[in-house]
């Protein structure tokens, strides 16, 4: 299959990109700063990543799509307001996580965002679920671009006005050069910040002016290294089909509304997990002096017994030390609780810590 | 000091005396990235031509480090241990990794000298 390229493709190559292959399209991993300084001056001053591989899902319907959707995700859609989002998950009968996303509530129906690696699969169980009652539309004609840290809002404002306005997790339709932009406040780094939907033929412009007013291109090296400081989950590393919600610690995640009554797909699972616990769940790992310890890194107690496994791990160039995530079983899932984690045939000592591993700046109460 | 020599696992090699100063190439960095962690051989360990003999971690991913020659690990560089940020400053210089005394001073015959070493490098970057 030939590989795919964003619609920046031509600004990254311009801008020094390093490239991998990801999810079936040429993506920059760093430029030519690197990864750490790439992080810093995200925490700093203001971060531009093409997340334009990402699904950009709108479904139209009225409250008849409501109903169905609720049916689906385990969300109190009824009472979300209009131009509010919310994080969740497409989940299986055993509450098996197919994908996370985040659903906007638009005027005419709704715009779920979804991972690259994913979203044609969840095309296809969305449509299967749906059936022909409402139009879905995965749309290719738009780029995503996400502005992130301290200074985005004023460079994003410079150049769209009103988008100060809005909301950490709310969007809204925003005309600039005569097209509508759908924005929102939201992200994946742990700062404030916006992710703009866009036409395929102005991204690139769209992008170049935000340069100008001094926001610098970030790869998705450094855009792994932020959120795992933030204590974020991706997938196919914290999340996969084996893997619950209530597991994974996103219960917050989980509209408390529809716990009485479930009636989402997976609900019977999240309910007996919820009163009972589940038998693993995710923490944060912190290792010891300066050992990195990668996916797949085996996780002991003290008296040698595996007990569970790291799932994303790395530097954390704000917190300038070695951070991780990983499952472990329940009883060793305490903040400060010593564990061990096998590298390179030998154990090193860590602890389960709290999470984010860097403290969030998220706007609330802007009106 | 002798001329820098260089190996196919990016490795430079200088020899004073019977000494040799073991590195890793500017080349390698670049290669690599940010590097943000470093692991070294322990001193009085001896350790075999070709044979892995530390680890450098870059935000990306893990490294063995390789000994282009043999010979018993005499010092260290904690340095770098505890600011590997050093290596990308200064990989071919401030930045060594650990000093070898060598048995075999022939197993420095096989090794590139710089201008060997550069094109190589750029083969095998492309």
């Amino acid at each position: 299959m030939e590989i795919k390229k964003t619609s920046l493709n031509k600004l990254h190559q311009s801008n020094n990109a390093k490239f991998v292959e990801f999810a079936g399209y040429e993506m920059p991993i760093q430029y030519s700063k690197g990864i750490i300084e790439e992080h810093k001056f995200t925490r700093s001053h203001s971060g531009i990543f093409d997340v334009s591989h990402m699904g950009q899902l709108f479904i139209y319907g009225d409250e008849s799509l409501t109903e169905e959707l609720e049916k689906i995700f385990p969300l109190d859609l009824k009472n979300l307001k209009q131009n509010s989002s919310k994080y969740s998950f497409l989940m299986n009968e055993d509450a098996g996580i197919y994908d996370d996303l985040i659903i906007t509530k638009i005027e005419d129906g709704y715009l779920i965002i979804l991972n690259a690696a994913c979203k044609n699969k969840d095309f296809e169980i969305l449509s299967n679920l749906l059936g022909s009652k409402f139009k879905m539309n995965l749309d290719n004609d738009r780029s995503l671009i996400a502005i992130q840290g301290p200074k985005s809002v004023e460079i994003l404002n410079s150049i769209i006005n009103g988008v100060d306005n809005l909301n950490f997790m709310t969007g809204n339709w925003f005309d600039s050069d005569n097209q509508k932009l759908f924005v929102t406040r939201s992200g994946y780094t742990g700062e404030d910040g916006f992710e703009i939907s866009i036409s395929n033929d102005k991204a690139e412009k769209f992008v170049e002016n935000l340069i100008e007013k001094g926001a610098q291109l970030i790869g998705l090296g450094a855009r792994d290294t932020l959120r795992l400081e933030a204590g974020l989950c991706l997938y196919g590393h914290e999340l996969d089909i084996n893997k619950t919600p209530v597991e994974a610690n996103l219960r917050w995640a989980i509209s408390k509304s529809r716990l009485s009554n479930g009636g989402f797909i997976g609900s019977k699972k999240i309910m007996n997990q919820m009163q009972d616990g589940a038998s693993q769940i995710r923490v944060g790992i912190k290792p010891e002096g300066r050992l990195i310890a990668r996916e797949k890194t085996k996780i002991f107690n003290d008296s040698d017994k595996q007990i569970g496994e790291i799932t994303s791990g790395t530097f954390g160039p704000s917190v300038n030390g070695p951070i991780a995530m990983g499952y472990v079983d329940k009883e060793f899932s305490k903040v400060d609780t010593k564990i061990l984690l096998e590298v390179r045939g030998k154990k090193y000592p860590a602890n389960v810590c709290a999470l984010p591993f860097y403290k969030k700046n998220y706007v609330k109460g802007v009106n | 000091m002798s001329e820098v020599k260089f190996s196919k696992e990016h490795e430079w090699i200088t020899l004073e005396g019977d000494v040799a100063t073991i590195g890793i190439t500017k080349h390698a960095t670049e290669m690599l990235g940010d590097i943000v962690f470093a692991e070294l051989p322990e001193k009085g360990s001896n350790v075999e031509k070709d044979g892995t003999a530390g680890v450098v971690e870059s935000t990306k991913a893990a490294s063995d480090v390789y000994t282009p020659v043999s010979g018993e690990v005499v010092d260290t560089n904690q340095a770098i241990v505890d600011d590997p940020s050093k290596i990308n400053e200064d990989p071919e210089g401030s930045a060594w990794f650990f000093k070898l005394k060598m048995k075999d001073q022939s197993e420095m015959d096989g090794l590139m000298n710089k201008e060997e070493y550069d094109k190589f490098a750029k083969e095998s970057a492309s």
